[in-house]
């Protein structure tokens, strides 16, 4: 915790890590996370966003729910950027497992391997998980 | 029989269970999560193209669709199928085994 700052007005900023383990659309988890990561952006936190296992799918390309009837919300990772989040992460191993690459995929995130993602979760004050 | 496989091989084992159980001939209908099995180029795919061996297998297309995955991305020898083919497949293969 000691790595939380207080800002001039008296808000707490803390190191927060959004770690994203599940693919966008079979259950809810997805798109759950995306939106509390806008809330904390919101709060101006220092928001660090992580995809590893099947979370990798979330950023695929050419998402086409019309079908389904479901939102495609792969758009809004693409906002990301607007709201302040650009402290993204992909993990290297579950990419290759998934026969991703970041070609593939519909922002640009900085690639790290497994022992960095333990290095990532090791150093946040809060980490949220789904 | 038909089987139904709903959930993502790399997270859950429900593909595993049914594949060792299933008879031989018998269909295999991947879809929502369970469509990433039927993808070319995981770590996943030697399995599948094993079992397309002994095995009809299918995936259904709108479920491709909604993850970012055209019909071409799939392991050859898994037929890819639109809603009317997942009825036609239910009267064909007679009963239905779900594997939650």
């Amino acid at each position: 915790m000691s790595d939380a700052t207080e800002t001039a007005d008296g808000l707490v900023t803390k190191r927060f890590l959004y770690v994203n383990r599940k693919a966008p659309h079979g259950t809810v988890y997805a798109l759950e996370v995306l939106e509390m990561i806008l809330v904390a952006a919101m709060y101006e936190q220092d928001v660090h966003v992580a995809f590893l296992d099947d979370g990798v799918f979330q950023l695929r390309k050419n998402q086409a729910t019309e079908e389904l009837e479901m939102k495609d919300f792969s758009k809004t990772y693409r906002a990301l950027e607007d709201y302040g989040v650009e402290k993204i992460f992909l993990e290297k191993e579950s990419m290759e497992e998934r026969g991703l690459t970041p070609d593939d995929l519909v922002i640009p995130a900085a690639t790290i391997d497994r022992k960095q993602m333990t290095e990532l979760m090791d150093s946040m004050d809060v980490v949220l998980s789904a | 029989m038909l089987h139904l496989v709903n959930k993502s091989p790399f997270e859950r084992t429900t593909l595993e269970a049914c594949l060792r159980r299933a008879a031989p001939g018998s269909g295999i209908l991947l879809y929502e999560d369970g469509v990433y099995a039927a993808l070319a180029g995981t770590s996943f795919a030697p399995t599948i193209a094993n079992a397309t061996n002994a095995f009809d297998i299918f995936v259904l297309a709108p479920d491709l669709a909604a993850r970012g995955y055209a019909p071409d991305a799939v392991i050859d020898g898994v037929r890819t199928i639109d809603y009317d083919g997942f009825v036609d497949l239910t009267i064909e293969k007679q009963s239905v085994q779900s594997w939650l």
